[in-house]
């Protein structure tokens, strides 16, 4: 049966399909949605771990006892499971392992934009690059089964725009089961990877690989279609469905897998047609290799020049169709007149409007082109800032007062880089703020560093750097934001939250007790509740003046979570407001500049927006004329 | 062994012909409905039998930033995303992001509006200028493009829900689109909380309403 699925929905239908009975992950756009999906499925077993090597460590064990496993994360993520997944490269697996690694071109959400096509190459995993929902579901199907022929793991590696576009599906309907194990098995050749074992293990994955570039000859989503012989593309992942609708006419050779590549299949097609290219979004990763074959590509008349060595498409940034056209307009593969597309010209298609238009669409019918040129609007920019209520937003404006160095991490609270709060001077990668804080600390850098990290990220790295900054002694001031909750991502939970992921009561990490154990003195670590700016500021300021690391934790559940939304009262400002601005500083979307100006300064009196507003008081803490009640004053009003 | 629930569409029937193909984008900013506003016109184009691809960006868009998705319908959909000049129709749940998506909108496509600000805070801060109606309305109007406001936020708080303003503009898009109410209102059901059902209705209904009985007041025909 047919379903319009995502491409995450359709990923996780399949690993059910397949049999996997354990999946775990860390969250991460585009990647989060695969696990959510999957942990409601009957009989299996799905976790968020702290970490993704954690993650893909507990699918690694999963595997390894016989149970088909996999594991998910953002492109991102798998960095911090190289480790894992070179380990397990090299071990190989008892039943089918499959690692899920979304990448993100053009960087939606996320801090880098890399390839991890090549970690498979690097690692000489095999490697399937969806192109749809349908395509999405079937590799990973099938991902389980090429693991288990050829005892390797696999890497799955959709984008964005596959994970988050729903298409139609044909799902599978049977669960597949396979017969589990009697016992663990021992194995210390393959699984106990002491150097002379992992050296005897070295030629069996070059083996493997070559196996595996066999394989690819006739594996099934290795697909050549055949449409005129003048132009061959070679394509892959989402790029496919551009070379569709750029290139109608070229004959297409679709790789379901791009690493390894079927060398044979490639030469036949080449030897097929006239002009060859390659089109993938990111690096040249198909390109690079299939020059190296020796195959020849079609030139373009600005070749690219060493480092680069993509030759026709765009090497940063996710593909469209408008792109493709351009980049093969400007390589000379397309002419220039084909650009249809764009505003001014006549539309190429039928206009379904011109048959709608009789269904009683209010104004003319499909008018001649008046072909005047736009105005250019400039839109005011509309970037994603903390929520009306966030809890993050009092440390920010405390420590932008303060003016110290500010050393973030990755979270919501990386918005507190942005205006008006300013505060942020890094944020780098997961768990790096405590460790940067301390590396500028121990190098001399006179002014005084805070880090500021956040619930969860505190639990996936950034327990061993805090650990790092008492034991190599240096005074970085750390501020746990704690939520409650895994917030960027959508909500999810984590050790602090007191659920798993499959909705179990668990152990609630409390995170004073965490830092406490590392050994911060009782008067290094204080938990203050977020909202309190006064208090907040009170502490901080107290620590900066003094010398010697300290912890902060502020506490507060993220302001969209249900229970805190049961809890919204808005609050108001009286006519004590003169239009200081503070108010204005702290960067909340509930507070507006009135149309009303102040009769003396001339300048814009606050507003509350009553819907936006969730009572949270952090203005009315600052504000210097007590102009903004607090909800017991507002409660009183009334 | 029961099966992992999961969204589910009724087998395609054979795409109507009087419509060979649609591509709508839907913009708004994070909170606004724009994403279940996207589900529902995905799976009534499945429902009238055609291919389907809805595309979206979330993550860092829920932060009150701004969301953009594309609906596309064929026979065979290849391409997820819309090239600019390609949108048949522009559905905007906040005005100013209309503005910011209109170079998407084709030679004779229909951009509804609705009716509605939301400041972002680079207005609010005071450094960027929230475009008055008339600079919104200008960046349409070319090659025959039709703008048309509607009253969705306005006809949501009448009935007592906000929240509901992107069923309005649902309501509106529904009348350009020639399929029959029922298969609307049939996907809307299966897709909000049976709670809502009756406020949705109705605020479909008058979507339609304010849309069948003429251009609302402001609407730009050039």
């Amino acid at each position: 049966m047919q379903r319009l699925l995502s491409g995450n929905e359709a990923i996780a239908r399949a690993a059910w399909e397949a049999g996997a009975v354990v999946g775990a992950g860390y969250p991460g756009t585009p990647s989060t949605e695969i696990l959510e999906v999957f942990a409601p499925s009957p009989d299996v077993y799905a976790e968020w771990s702290p970490n993704e090597k954690v993650a893909l460590d507990v699918a690694i064990g999963a595997a390894i006892a016989g149970r088909r496993a996999f594991a998910t994360m953002k492109h991102v993520g798998l960095n911090v499971a190289a480790d894992s997944f070179w380990s397990v490269a090299m071990t190989g697996i008892e039943a089918g392992l499959v690692i899920v690694s979304a990448d993100d071109p053009s960087l939606h959400s996320s801090q880098n934009e890399q390839d991890n096509r090549l970690f498979a190459r690097w690692a000489r995993v095999p490697c399937l690059d969806p192109a749809d929902s349908q395509d999405a579901h079937d590799l990973m199907v099938v991902a389980f089964d090429i693991s288990e022929a050829f005892d390797t793991p696999v890497l799955l590696r959709p984008t964005t725009r596959v994970c988050h576009t729903s298409s139609p599906v044909e799902v599978g309907e049977i669960r597949r089961t396979r017969p589990v194990p009697d016992s663990y098995v021992r194995n210390p050749a393959k699984y106990d990877m002491a150097p002379a074992n992992a050296r005897a293990r070295r030629p069996v994955i070059e083996a493997r690989v070559e196996a595996l570039a066999a394989y690819a000859e006739t594996f099934p989503f290795n697909r050549v279609e055949m449409r005129g012989t003048s132009l061959g593309i070679i394509t892959t992942g989402v790029a496919y469905q551009y070379a569709r609708e750029v290139f109608p006419d070229a004959s297409t050779l679709k790789l379901g897998m791009v690493y390894p590549l079927p060398r044979g299949l490639i030469a036949d097609f080449a030897a097929a047609v006239d002009t060859l290219v390659v089109l993938e979004e990111l690096d040249p990763f198909v390109e690079d290799q299939v020059r190296l074959m020796g195959i020849e590509l079609y030139e373009p008349p600005t070749p690219p020049t060493y480092p680069h060595t993509k030759s026709i498409f765009p090497v940063i940034g996710e593909l469209d169709p408008s792109s493709v056209r351009a980049a093969a307009i400007a390589a000379g593969l397309l002419p220039a007149s084909t650009i249809t597309a764009v505003p001014d010209a006549a539309p190429a298609q039928p206009d379904p409007l011109v048959a709608l238009s009789s269904a009683g669409m209010p104004g003319a019918a499909a008018s001649e082109p008046a072909r005047k040129p736009l105005p250019v609007l400039a839109v005011a920019p509309r970037p994603p800032v903390l929520c009306p209520g966030c809890p993050h937003r009092s440390s920010f404006y405390i420590l932008h007062k303060l003016g110290v160095t500010v050393n973030g991490d990755i979270g919501c609270y990386t918005l507190g880089m942005a205006k008006p709060l300013e505060a942020l001077h890094t944020a780098g990668c997961m768990g790096a703020s405590i460790a940067v804080a301390h590396g500028g600390v121990q190098a001399g850098d006179p002014g005084r560093h805070v880090a500021v990290i956040g619930d969860s990220t505190f639990f996936h790295s950034g327990i061993p750097a805090l650990l790092n900054v008492l034991y190599n002694r240096s005074n970085v001031v750390t501020i746990i934001m704690d939520n409650r909750i895994t917030g960027m991502t959508g909500h999810q939970e984590n050790p602090g939250t007191g659920q798993t992921l499959q909705r179990q009561q668990t152990v609630e990490v409390d995170i004073e007790r965490i830092v406490r154990a590392i050994g911060f003195p009782d008067d290094r670590v204080v938990t203050i509740p977020s909202y309190d700016v006064k208090a907040l500021e009170k502490q901080l300021k107290s620590w900066l003046k003094a010398d010697g690391p300290a912890v902060l934790i502020t506490k507060q559940e993220c302001a969209l979570l249900p229970t805190a939304k049961a809890t919204y009262e808005p609050l108001a400002v009286t006519d004590a407001c003169n239009g200081c601005t503070i108010c204005f500083r702290i960067g909340c979307p509930a507070i507006l500049q009135s149309d009303a100006l102040d009769e003396r300064t001339q300048r814009p009196l606050a507003l509350i927006d009553q819907q936006l507003c969730t009572g949270c008081e952090i203005c009315a803490h600052v504000c210097p004329r007590d102009a903004i009640l607090f909800r017991e004053q507002v409660a009183a009003h009334v | 062994m029961s099966e992992p629930t999961l969204a589910e569409a009724p087998v395609p029937r054979t795409p109507p012909t009087h419509l060979p193909r649609l591509d709508v984008v839907l913009v708004g900013v994070g909170g606004q409905g724009t994403i279940l506003a996207s589900n529902v016109l995905a799976e009534l184009g499945i429902r009238a039998g055609y291919d389907v691809k809805k595309a979206e960006v979330h993550g860092m868009s829920q932060r009150g930033g701004s969301v953009v998705s594309h609906v596309r319908w064929g026979t065979q959909v290849f391409s997820p995303i819309i090239p600019p000049g390609g949108a048949d129709i522009l559905v905007a749940f906040e005005k100013m992001e209309a503005a910011r998506y209109a170079a998407l909108l084709a030679p004779g496509g229909s951009v509804l509006i609705n009716d509605h600000s939301i400041e972002p805070i680079t207005v609010i801060t005071g450094g960027a200028h929230y475009p008055e109606d008339a600079a919104i309305e200008s960046a349409f109007g070319g090659s025959g493009q039709r703008l048309v406001w509607v009253h969705g936020a306005r006809v949501a708080n009448d009935l007592g829900n906000r929240s509901v303003a992107n069923v309005v503009l649902l309501g509106a898009l529904s009348t350009l689109l020639g399929l029959p109410v029922h298969d609307w209102t049939a996907v809307l059901d299966r897709l909000v909380k049976a709670s809502y059902r009756d406020l949705n209705h109705q605020a479909f209904a008058a979507g339609r309403a304010e849309l069948l009985a003429g251009p609302a007041s402001g609407s730009l025909n050039p």
